[in-house]
């Protein structure tokens, strides 16, 4: 199974956990199996398409997906999916 | 209610010496403590602004640099629990482009520092559920080491 490193900010959403272990040939899918198992997590990860969030960047160890095949990009048993969010803002 | 962050004193000078140093861009850094009685941030560290544009009035961190953060906060057996960066020029309120990428959990602390110099310190965190900042009590008070 695939690793998932879930950020600080939601282990919150899975009963602490840092690392899940999950099945999924592809991006898509994997993140569709964790948010089945953690719902909470849903709305942070994902937005009302289903398409993950655009201040939420995924890496395939230390590859950014969007240099990859995005969503579709294969996932393999070990693999190790980062979920990294965005840490913007400022003043005006 | 509102949540309460307990500062260290000397976390709180190394954010205004931080922010009146790189004054009049923004500065920004990590947070990190203990989580397990109360919210109490003991150690921060400073990242580089990489924002691509105006910097006197945007910060934005590298996914790199934020793997890092999780990594030291795993290796010293701290939680990450925020970020803090500078207002120059305006006030320590968390603005709608603060709001737009702010994290749960994550405090927002902010410093205002108005013509060089570090006038107010505030800390934001999005209300449980919602995404609406909620402003949290600050309390320097002097903690101790982790």
């Amino acid at each position: 199974m695939a690793t998932i490193l879930i950020p600080t900010p939601l282990r919150k959403f899975t009963e602490n956990n840092s690392k899940i272990n999950i099945e999924g040939a592809t991006i898509k899918i994997a993140f569709e199996s964790l948010v089945g198992q953690y719902e909470g997590l849903a709305k942070h990860l994902l937005d009302d398409k289903g398409n993950i969030r655009s201040f939420i960047r995924v890496y395939l160890g230390d590859e950014d997906i969007n240099a990859l095949n995005r969503d579709e990009t294969e996932v393999k048993e070990d693999s190790v999916i980062s979920i990294v969010p965005a840490i913007a803002g400022g003043a005006a | 209610m509102a949540t309460t962050i307990h500062i260290d004193p000397s976390i709180k000078a190394f954010i205004d010496k931080h922010g009146e140093e790189t004054f009049p861009y923004e500065c920004c850094g990590f947070l990190y403590g203990s989580d397990a009685n109360g919210r109490n941030i003991t150690v921060a560290k400073r990242v580089t602004n990489s924002k691509y544009g105006d910097q006197r009035r945007r910060f934005e961190i590298t996914p790199q640099d934020y793997l890092e953060a999780e990594r030291y906060a795993a290796m010293n057996d701290l939680d990450l629990l925020g970020i803090y960066h500078s207002h120059p020029n305006h006030p320590a309120i968390a603005s709608v482009h603060d709001l737009a990428k702010a994290m749960p959990f994550f405090s927002y602390v902010i410093v205002s520092i108005m013509e060089g110099k570090a006038v107010d310190l505030k800390s934001w965190k999005l209300k449980d559920e919602e995404r609406v900042f909620e402003e949290e009590t600050v309390l320097i008070s002097q903690l101790s080491t982790i």
